[in-house]
């Protein structure tokens, strides 16, 4: 209930200083399961591509999300878990466990999900190199779609060590749904992956 | 007829205006309506000519589409009240502010300047506009603004661009929220023997201006005349200006009745607004040339912007009004010597 009001209330602020605007390049806004793999520059993204979601595919789509950042006080973790429904995933290898394994919960259980494979923010016009984290999903789901997705702008709106966000249009573009080919090299399909998202920046 | 018109209250006269002005766009959306069947029809759809309708339709109904929006918001305006009233044309402000933002790149040190204008100065302009502070009103931007941004930017601790950072912002302000401030503010101006009656001022200086627009658009395209400035407009040209601000200034004129003006004072506030609106429609283009941005919406090249911005180019079907409200504001209180 509360959630539900704290969703409402937050959509039509992202709404008020972002626009999130959703632009189906490449696909339309299909209830498949998918994997959404975007660029990352801010902490904002999650929301943003939660916001720019329609609403159906909103409550089957989970956003992977930093463990450590996301659940350091009791407000961000009550956030990501009631409102956002994201995935925690752990960023330092530290740990021994895989750091996939709560991604493949989750696919497994038949939700779509939606990574970062930069790792973590870029503060770069590009994107960083891409992380494996993908590969191995595209290799494990083979009957999953990937979505390449550009997210624009959202750095402006709360860049690093801010606060209080400013109004910036922001939009979130879908590409088209790009496959693993047969015996596709590990490097070469994250290098194609990345490139896939870059090419929607101009479109 | 006029007799009749004469003797309603005020009240009534608006809602006439308004029924007026309602029953005008009906006709002409059912025109709309009717000649995209009749293209539609056709057997030669990819022809140079179908091409070309269709492009003059979709622009017509881009046009109206804006007119429908604006009438709209204006009535209800007039049903809410004053207060109302600033609030809306507060919102228009923020939304056309934060296309200009949008398209005029800031640095992570203009992160402060932002939450100041947008937070802070917005409001408050707003807010002397709703408490009648015209003293305050017509400074606080030009004034403690300009000294604020620039502060703001300063402590931020980056030297990078600050000129043309700081002009940016400056400007947005200007255009975006001085500008579009001094519309509502019209509501509040007091002529002797003329209470109440801001809304047909609005009225007045919205129309005469979207009418020189209107004309001057209208004509350039049936005449084909050649832009007398290229590199910044494909579509202006002296002669389809020329003729743009006399039909808009003669529209002023004959409306004289629903103003305080007599007709000679009507005809020449309505050319001052039409020539400040129009010249300032092309200032605002030129910005869009430097930054980039052939057009904001209507023609290919600019899918991107347009599909960024989602709001549909607000800013560009308002930025002449942004220009023509202060100078008009300013004359019409200057020539007339109004109380504060």
């Amino acid at each position: 209930m509360l959630a539900n009001i704290f969703s409402t209330l937050l959509l039509g602020l992202i709404r008020l200083l972002t626009g999130a605007q959703a632009r189906w390049y490449g696909c339309p806004p299909k209830a498949e399961q998918r994997i959404y793999f975007a660029n990352h520059q801010s902490n904002a993204d999650l929301v943003m591509i939660w916001a720019a979601l329609p609403s159906e595919l909103r409550s089957v789509t989970r956003a992977a999300a930093a463990k450590d950042y996301w659940t350091k006080t009791p407000l961000r973790q009550w956030i990501t878990t009631k409102v956002f429904n994201v995935v925690y995933v752990v960023r330092d290898r530290s740990e021994a466990a895989d750091p996939l394994i709560p991604l493949v919960q989750a696919l497994e259980s038949g939700d779509s999900i939606i990574i970062f494979p930069e790792g973590m923010r870029g503060q770069q016009q590009d994107p960083l190199p891409f992380k494996s984290g993908l590969y191995n999903l595209a290799v494990k789901f083979p009957q999953v779609v990937l979505i390449p997705t550009w997210i624009h702008n959202i750095q402006r709106v709360m860049p690093k060590g801010e606060y209080v966000p400013v109004p910036v249009l922001c939009s979130v573009t879908f590409g088209a749904p790009i496959q693993l080919e047969d015996g596709e090299d590990r490097r070469a399909f994250l290098d194609r992956a990345r490139l896939a998202v870059m090419a929607l920046r101009d479109v | 007829m006029y007799q009749f018109l004469k003797n309603l209250s005020t009240n009534q006269q608006i809602a006439a205006l308004f029924v007026t002005v309602f029953g005008c766009l009906a006709v002409a959306s059912l025109v709309l309506f009717l000649l995209r069947l009749r293209l539609d029809h056709r057997n030669d759809h990819d022809s140079v000519y179908a091409v070309r309708h269709r492009a003059d339709l979709n622009n017509a109904e881009g046009v109206l589409n804006t007119s429908w929006l604006m009438t709209g918001v204006f009535w209800l305006a007039w049903m809410a009240g004053t207060g109302v009233a600033v609030v809306l044309f507060g919102l228009v402000s923020f939304f056309c502010l934060r296309e200009f933002i949008s398209i005029s790149p800031t640095r992570r040190a203009d992160h402060r300047s932002l939450i100041l204008v947008f937070f802070i100065m917005l409001p408050l302009q707003y807010v002397l506009v709703a408490y009648e502070r015209f003293d305050l009103f017509s400074v606080l931007i030009p004034v403690y603004v300009f000294l604020a941004i620039p502060v703001a930017s300063v402590l931020a601790n980056d030297p990078h661009g600050f000129l043309e950072r700081n002009a940016k912002l400056q400007w947005g302000i200007m255009v975006c929220v001085y500008g579009m401030s001094h519309v509502p503010a019209l509501l509040l101006l007091k002529f002797p023997k003329y209470n109440h009656k801001g809304a047909f001022l609005i009225f007045f200086l919205v129309l005469v201006v979207q009418m020189a627009m209107l004309t001057q658009h209208l004509v350039s395209r049936k005449l084909r005349l050649r832009p007398s400035l290229p590199s910044i407009s494909q579509s202006f040209n002296w002669r389809s200006w020329w003729i743009g601000v006399v039909v808009g200034s003669s529209i002023g004129g004959l409306l004289a009745g629903i103003t305080p003006f007599v007709p000679g004072q009507a005809f020449a506030m309505a050319c001052v607004a039409c020539v400040a609106g129009s010249l300032g429609h092309l200032v605002m283009k030129a910005l869009k040339r430097d930054r980039g941005v052939p057009i904001w919406r209507e023609e290919n090249g600019s899918v991107r912007l347009a599909a960024i911005t989602g709001a549909g180019g607000l800013l560009y079907r308002v930025d002449a009004l942004c220009f023509a409200a202060p100078i008009f504001f300013h004359s019409v209180r200057w020539y007339f010597d109004l109380p504060r």
